[in-house]
């Protein structure tokens, strides 16, 4: 792993920040000693390990208010985290820097059925929003595989995803309003419970800032209702570009599944070891096509949709008869990360998004470069919408494996963008990918990121060194790293 | 008009503008200069930067230039049995994609499949500064960067020039048919409520004051079923009945009052305003036609939850849209200085201040 600088805390400033902090907050809501703040050291991406130099644990919005303009007063760093499932090192704490944890603001603050919104505080756990609301028969759309756990601030400021995007979108489309402060402590109301709002879509600009912008401190999500009948069948595929074909033509047909997901063989066999789902297990990749909608609807594109995939290829389709089955085929699914980690001592997750069309190309990739490299790849992948997850499995106790998973890592999302994709499709670039964006964008785009958190945070001190890369660092980072025979950014000088 | 890559000469306008000095008043179609408030600035059309650059239906994606004629995407969508998700108005035959997306305007299916925004996926703009910038791109999902792309969506030109948009297409649904009820403005209110909670395939709704209209999309099988639940039989001018409405072609339009376009939780139930109303989305989307003052109208409004727009007529030189507390005007000046730092984009279009 890269070694993070480590410049030593200064012992003053903590002193002053503890006394600051400490007037307005309970001694139990900032943490300062070592053990207590090892759980904060990591998010979901643990190789990237810290220790900050300070946790603050607020519950009121003045609170926050009052933190962060201590931060600006001494110039402190702010690394805002919600539950701390992220799996791009977006939460990683700074040495000199506050870790902004948003876990005691977990309440749901007001249900309004009648504009099918709810108004929750960001530590509210994804899940526990529809759970909340499921008497009005209601439900929050965007299901990130992590939802038991993850915040809904943690997806806002991610813009996740989940199995449903395709038809339903991401958390960008399924937010109506938010409540953010800045860091000279100012609130701000974006957005409304109207469909839209005066000024700049603000709305969408902090969607998915990676908490570079402001602290997240409210916010109203939309809420759908259930739909009358959901149903998922299963098609398994003996090849899988044919599998990747069958995507384009279920598109093509005109249907727009609630969900479509695609997982190949390894990953098809691990989690059939794990959970026992019943999958075909000697299939090259299976699709899972969700149809929701109401009963008669439901009825008749399920018929389609297994004409369809038979005529593309499919070996055999079944079909989920009752919820028991629906949900015995999302398991295998929904567990896959876990499932992978059975198998393997480690793992690394990758998220790029690719033009759908691209998909057998880019497997075929995948598989080569998992030869040249020696370490096995399982593939799950949000089929509907081109958002791959190559789980990279290696061993960080062998030396030299991480940097080799890393590697290979990089060279898929570079494989990304070459075929007209994203390093990222849901999960952040955190630090984690941050030397990527220095191949996805131009130095003057870069600038322009940089130019658009100077408007809000001209101080820099918002979650530094995050999501966009500085142009010194992609300098750097070209320098060691000739991309298709020529270095990015020629015009700049290298150090 | 032929399909022709402008960038390089709009570039080079940009960079005249910097160096003399001038400001610029970026034209489309010309179809929408009744929105926003009078500007002062040099014309630069635009509209001959066009041409569909890519178009592949199974990918759901659609990638033009900015000068693209919206009848002749539209045209390019239907052969694949396509459409753009958000039902643009055109308000003339001109009008093109780059000005949808800058006005931000959608039409009667926003609440069900999105407005512009929710479906731009990326955008190449030429900045203040003269560079051209992409953001987004052509997938479904990607997080890398900040969301620059949505954020051109209503921005009204005032943050960079629209070179290209890449947009999120849907499939046309199998049927789409019209049922109306009768209904006064709060019972339609009520029953829209109703409806929204209920998993029903309504992709459009218009309250004219007596009738309420309902169009429902989808499979014939679940047509039929929330027929039912609706309890009405179908009128049969579903198309035009839309399109009119869509370009506000219909005789509520027909009017030179000020239009006060209003954005209110659908929930909402009547204001008490002075002038004639039609709603739209559920309630959501509210067209007045009052000489009420702006102060009059938006008090009610901004209490409501909503946010009121001067949308035509009356006087363009006033506050159009909804001002903006003094935090987040200070945020738009800011975001303004950086995507234009001198200024010379559509300047005070959006609001005096920039």
């Amino acid at each position: 792993m890269n070694q993070a600088s480590k410049p030593v805390p200064d012992q003053d400033i903590a002193l002053r920040l503890a006394q600051r902090l400490g007037a307005v907050l309970p001694a139990e809501s900032l943490l300062s000693s070592a053990e207590e703040l090892r759980p904060y050291e990591c998010d979901g991406l643990s190789a990237y390990r810290r220790l900050p130099l300070m946790v603050a644990l607020p519950e009121t919005t003045e609170q926050v208010q009052h933190i962060l303009r201590v931060c600006r007063e001494l110039e402190v760093p702010v690394v805002a985290r919600g539950a701390g499932t992220g799996l791009s090192g977006g939460a990683l704490p700074l040495e000199n820097g506050l870790l902004l944890s948003l876990t005691k603001f977990n309440r749901i603050l007001e249900i309004d059925a009648h504009n099918h919104c709810a108004r929750v505080q960001p530590g509210v756990r994804n899940l526990a929003i529809s759970e909340a609301v499921a008497a009005h028969n209601l439900y929050y759309a965007p299901d990130p595989s992590s939802q038991i756990a993850c915040s809904i601030g943690g997806n806002v400021a991610e813009n996740s995803g989940g199995v449903h995007c395709l038809k339903y979108g991401l958390t960008v489309h399924n937010i109506m309003a938010l409540e953010i402060v800045t860091i000279d402590g100012e609130v701000l109301s974006l957005g409304s419970r109207a469909l839209d709002s005066a000024g700049y879509d603000l709305l969408a600009l902090m969607t998915g800032s990676e908490g570079m912008l402001g602290v997240i401190t409210e916010i109203t999500v939309k809420l759908l209702p259930n739909p009358e009948r959901a149903q998922v069948l299963l098609a398994a595929f003996d090849d899988v570009q044919k599998a990747g074909d069958a995507v384009a033509t279920l598109i093509g047909a005109g249907i727009i599944p609630a969900g479509l997901e695609m997982m190949d063989n390894p990953a098809i066999r691990a989690a059939e070891d794990f959970v026992h789902a019943g999958y075909p297990v000697d299939a090259a990749a299976i699709l899972l096509c969700e149809l929701d909608g109401t009963n008669d609807e439901v009825s008749i594109e399920i018929k389609r949709v297994r004409d369809v995939l038979l005529k593309a290829g499919a070996t055999e389709v079944r079909t989920a008869e009752n919820d028991q089955q629906r949900a015995s085929f999302w398991a295998g699914r929904k567990s896959a990360f876990p499932a992978v980690g059975r198998i393997s001592p480690d793992y690394y997750c990758m998220d790029g998004t690719i033009p759908r069309k691209h998909i057998a190309h880019v497997l075929k990739r995948i598989s080569e470069l998992s030869e040249e490299c020696g370490l096995q790849v399982a593939n799950v992948f949000h089929a509907g919408d081109g958002n791959l997850h190559p789980l990279i499995l290696y061993d960080a106790n062998t030396p030299g494996e991480l940097e080799k998973a890393e590697d290979f890592g990089a060279k898929i999302l570079e494989l990304s963008i070459e075929v007209g994709g994203t390093i990222t499709g849901e999960h952040g670039v955190g630090i984690e990918k941050i030397n990527q964006m220095c191949v996805q964008f131009s130095s003057d785009e870069l600038t322009q990121f940089h130019a658009i958190k100077a408007a809000f945070d001209p101080y820099g001190l918002l979650n530094p060194g995050k999501a966009v890369p500085t142009l010194h660092r992609c300098a750097e980072f070209g320098a060691m790293h000739v991309h298709g025979g020529k270095l990015p950014h020629p015009e700049l000088p290298r150090f | 008009m032929s399909n022709t890559d402008h960038s390089q000469a709009i570039q080079d306008a940009v960079q005249t503008a910097l160096t003399d000095k001038t400001t610029l008043n970026i034209q489309g179609g010309n179809t929408k200069q009744f929105y926003g408030r009078r500007i002062q600035g040099r014309p630069l059309d635009v509209s001959v930067h066009r041409g569909i650059v890519s178009y592949e239906p199974t990918e759901l994606v659609l990638t033009a230039r900015c000068g693209t004629a919206l009848r002749e995407i539209e045209q390019a969508l239907d052969k694949h049995n396509q459409m753009l998700p958000f039902e643009p108005p055109h308000f003339g035959d001109t009008a093109t994609l780059g000005g949808a997306v800058a006005s931000g305007l959608s039409g009667p299916r926003r609440p069900y499949s999105g407005a512009v925004r929710d479906n731009v996926l990326g955008v190449k703009i030429i900045n203040g500064k003269g560079q051209i910038l992409s953001f987004g791109g052509e997938v479904m999902k990607n997080v890398a960067g900040y969301d620059a792309s949505r954020l051109m969506a209503g921005a009204m030109g005032t943050l960079g020039i629209l070179l290209e948009v890449s947009i999120k297409v849907l499939p046309k649904p199998a049927t789409e048919i019209t049922i109306a009820r009768s209904a006064d403005a709060a019972q339609a209110i009520q029953l829209m409520t109703e409806w929204t909670g209920q998993y029903l395939p309504v992709s459009a709704t218009y309250h004219d004051g007596k009738e309420l209209y309902i169009r429902l999309s989808g499979n014939n099988k679940a047509i039929e079923s929330a027929k039912r639940i609706i309890g009405s039989d179908s009128v049969d001018w579903s198309d035009m009945f839309w399109y009119n409405l869509r370009e506000q072609a219909n005789s509520f339009f027909m009017d030179d009052l000020p239009l006060w376009r209003l954005s209110l939780p659908a929930a909402t139930t009547p204001l008490q305003l002075q002038g004639d109303v039609v709603m739209e989305w559920d309630g959501g989307l509210r067209w007045l036609k009052s000489s009420a003052t702006a102060d009059n109208i938006r008090s009610l409004v901004n209490a409501a939850g909503g946010h009121a727009i001067l949308f035509r007529n009356g006087d363009r030189d006033s506050d159009i849209f909804n001002p903006l507390s003094a935090g987040l005007l200070n945020i738009h000046k800011n975001l303004k200085q950086a995507f234009d730092p001198q200024g010379i984009f559509n300047p005070q279009r959006l609001y005096a201040e920039f």
